[in-house]
């Protein structure tokens, strides 16, 4: 990550983490999403592709929560489950004490308006027929809030929020740039004014530059409307410096869960240290040991008995190849999945 | 995280001007059909086909006020006479001026088209839209069903329908509407596939939307211009067929004339005769081909990532 980005973003990320033991806003336990997979004449079951395979956190109101990991580890999918824009297999998501996961259609429909999420893709996300006015405006429409005046007028109070302008509502998406593009989708997610809202990887695919105004931008919106954010992303700097705590996730399984500064200071888990060891840092001086992970991922078809991660970590012990590490605090607020960890 | 910088142009900058774009003059967007209409005029053929068409159905309206003669009278007196001062297109094999006809007889061909097309792609919308959108075992019996009609071999199907129910213009139509739309539900279904699981689709059921609202505010409009598209060249090939049918006598039936069965009179008498199946045979001809060329200007017309 260069220095223009990590400059502009200190002030984000001085404010500091306020989690720790504020209120549980979303509490995720034991969540699991399997996918069949089919093959054969019959087109019958032939195994599971454990796309999220046993997932516990919880969410505290006010904070960040970056989620991290190579792709395909399962971050979006936990993201989309608990938004149930999936159904998950098994397990629990409880948002302010009411589990999502048992909601009918009605009930989940009124928990959209606490709920929302943010996309990766700036040109898929947004309807290409629709005029960004109609776009941001759909939530009123969906939930009969605002109608004629007083919905033009909301629609260009979220447009000023975000950076762009009023008479901007009545272009299409494609007369935006990518940068411009996710602030409207920004805009479209605030509408109903949620409490959480999902970043499922928002500035992966934007410039540098721009990467950082959108995370600003996701800053200053969260002070100013008392959001809580799950930050969905694959680069760990983009994370550390917006996210108040860290969540570490491999082949579909939590490895490590702490306060964004311990995360980064002082790494439990080997994989976690892997990762953050390949984060380059701008000092040509700076002479760094890099531990570099042999082989690929293996197959979520069949996951590696025992700990996940034990086919590459240079630790791996019997007990690695046999047991499923418990998911342990092994100091208060630090998660750890592995049985090496102290 | 550089490789998903690199896709995007790295001059980018996320001006917040208001006249970004380059396009500072127009700050009053256009609307949709504006935009299409602008970028149909530049296709030249499809103009072309869109004013020939426009004229013929005039004509088709018109039709009474156009024929010169009655399309039925004949004249034993006058048979096959080639085109003359009194008989613009020439005279048939029992003497009815052909001009009369054919242009009688485009009313047949050009609603037979609208209605048949109208039906298929009804009907494709629907079934197409159902199973895509909704899956699982919905979609399988939908497709297995469309793929039976759709392994019929149309035309002997038609024959066989035709020669069973009465042979009014309305069967026609309503007849080739249902044999020819399972192309259109197979298109309609692939957009569907493809388009119900795009961010914004998410987007809006993460809004909460109904199923309704993100079939047809969402997903519909978008999976629309291949559907225009393909309407529009079925309609000529609705006319073809109906052409078809009445060359072997199963369409509209003597003396009332459509194209087709004009040509199927004048056949015999195509050495003495040339003009009997000519004339029919140039607005068949060039009707069909104006709707494929205006299909294809549509095609060009309707994508909005083309600009200007």
């Amino acid at each position: 990550m260069d220095n223009t980005l990590s400059n502009s973003l200190n002030h984000a990320a001085a404010d500091g983490p306020d989690g720790g033991n504020g209120d549980i806003l979303l509490e995720v336990r034991n969540l699991k999403k399997y996918y069949p997979l089919r093959g054969g004449i019959f087109s019958r079951i032939q195994g599971w592709i454990k796309a999220v395979d046993d997932v516990s956190f919880d969410v505290y109101r006010g904070e960040t929560l970056g989620l991290v990991g190579e792709s395909g580890c399962g971050k979006t999918t936990t993201g989309k489950c608990i938004l149930r824009l999936e159904q998950p297999t098994s397990g629990s998501v409880v948002f302010e004490g009411r589990d999502v996961l048992k909601m009918n259609s009605e009930q989940l429909r009124a928990l959209r308006r606490e709920m929302q999420i943010i996309f990766q893709d700036p040109y898929g996300s947004l309807n290409p027929r629709m005029t960004v006015g109609d776009i941001v405006g759909e939530a009123f429409a969906i939930h009969g809030i605002a109608s004629g005046r007083e919905r033009v007028k909301r629609v260009e109070d979220l447009l000023k929020v975000v950076g762009l302008s009023p008479y901007h509502a009545r272009r299409y998406p494609h007369e935006f740039s990518g940068g411009q593009r996710q602030r409207i989708g920004i805009a479209r997610a605030l509408a109903l004014r949620p409490k959480l809202i999902i970043c499922d990887e928002p500035v992966s695919a934007l410039d540098v530059s721009i990467q950082s105004q959108i995370l600003n931008l996701l800053k200053d919106l969260q002070d100013d409307f008392q959001l809580t954010y799950i930050f969905i992303a694959h680069d760990l700097s983009v994370v550390q410096h917006i996210s108040d705590r860290v969540g570490v996730m491999y082949l579909g399984r939590f490895v490590e869960l702490t306060d964004s500064e311990k995360l980064y200071s002082s790494p439990k888990h080997p994989y976690t240290q892997a990762l953050l060891s390949a984060i380059p840092i701008p000092d040509p001086d700076h002479k760094k040991e890099r531990i570099v992970l042999e082989g690929d991922v293996p197959s979520s078809l069949e996951p590696p008995p025992g700990c996940a991660f034990h086919t590459r970590c240079s630790y791996c012990q019997d007990i690695c190849r046999e047991v499923r590490p418990e998911w342990r605090e092994i100091e208060k607020g630090h998660y750890v999945a592995c049985h090496l960890a102290k | 995280m550089m490789a998903a910088v690199s896709k995007q142009p790295p001059a980018e900058l996320d001006q917040l001007d208001p006249h970004f774009g380059g396009d500072a003059l127009t700050l009053e967007p256009e609307s949709y059909l504006s935009m299409v209409w602008k970028r149909f005029r530049r296709h030249k053929l499809a103009m072309a086909g869109l004013c020939f068409l426009i004229l013929m159905y005039l004509v088709a309206i018109f039709a009474p006020y156009i024929a010169t003669q009655s399309y039925r009278e004949t004249d034993s007196a006058n048979r096959l006479q080639p085109p003359s001062k009194e008989h613009w297109m020439g005279t048939d094999q029992i003497g009815r001026d052909l001009y009369s006809r054919v242009i009688w007889g485009s009313r047949i061909s050009l609603s037979v088209g609208f209605v048949a097309a109208g039906v298929a792609v009804v009907l494709g919308t629907v079934i197409g839209a159902v199973a895509g959108y909704f899956g699982g075992i919905i979609d399988n019996v939908l497709m297995r069903f469309t793929e039976i009609v759709m392994s019929f071999p149309t035309f002997f199907l038609l024959i066989t329908i035709v020669s069973i129910v009465e042979r009014s213009i309305f069967n026609i139509m309503l007849v080739i509407g249902l044999t020819s739309w399972p192309g259109l539900a197979r298109m309609v279904r692939g957009q569907f596939l493809s388009l119900r699981e795009q961010e914004f689709v998410l987007a809006a059921r993460a809004l909460g939307a109904s199923n309704a609202r993100i079939i047809f505010r969402h997903i519909l409009p978008n999976a629309m211009a291949p559907v225009i598209v393909s309407a529009t060249l079925r309609i000529g090939g609705a006319i073809l067929t109906e052409s078809g049918l009445s060359f072997i006598g199963l369409g509209v039936q003597e003396p009332f004339p459509s194209w087709g069965n004009i040509i199927n009179g004048g056949r015999t008498f195509l050495r003495q005769a040339p003009w009997i199946c000519t004339f029919p045979g140039i607005f068949i001809f060039l009707t069909v081909l104006s709707f494929n060329y205006v299909g294809d200007g549509l095609r060009d017309a309707l994508d909005p990532r083309l600009k200007d």
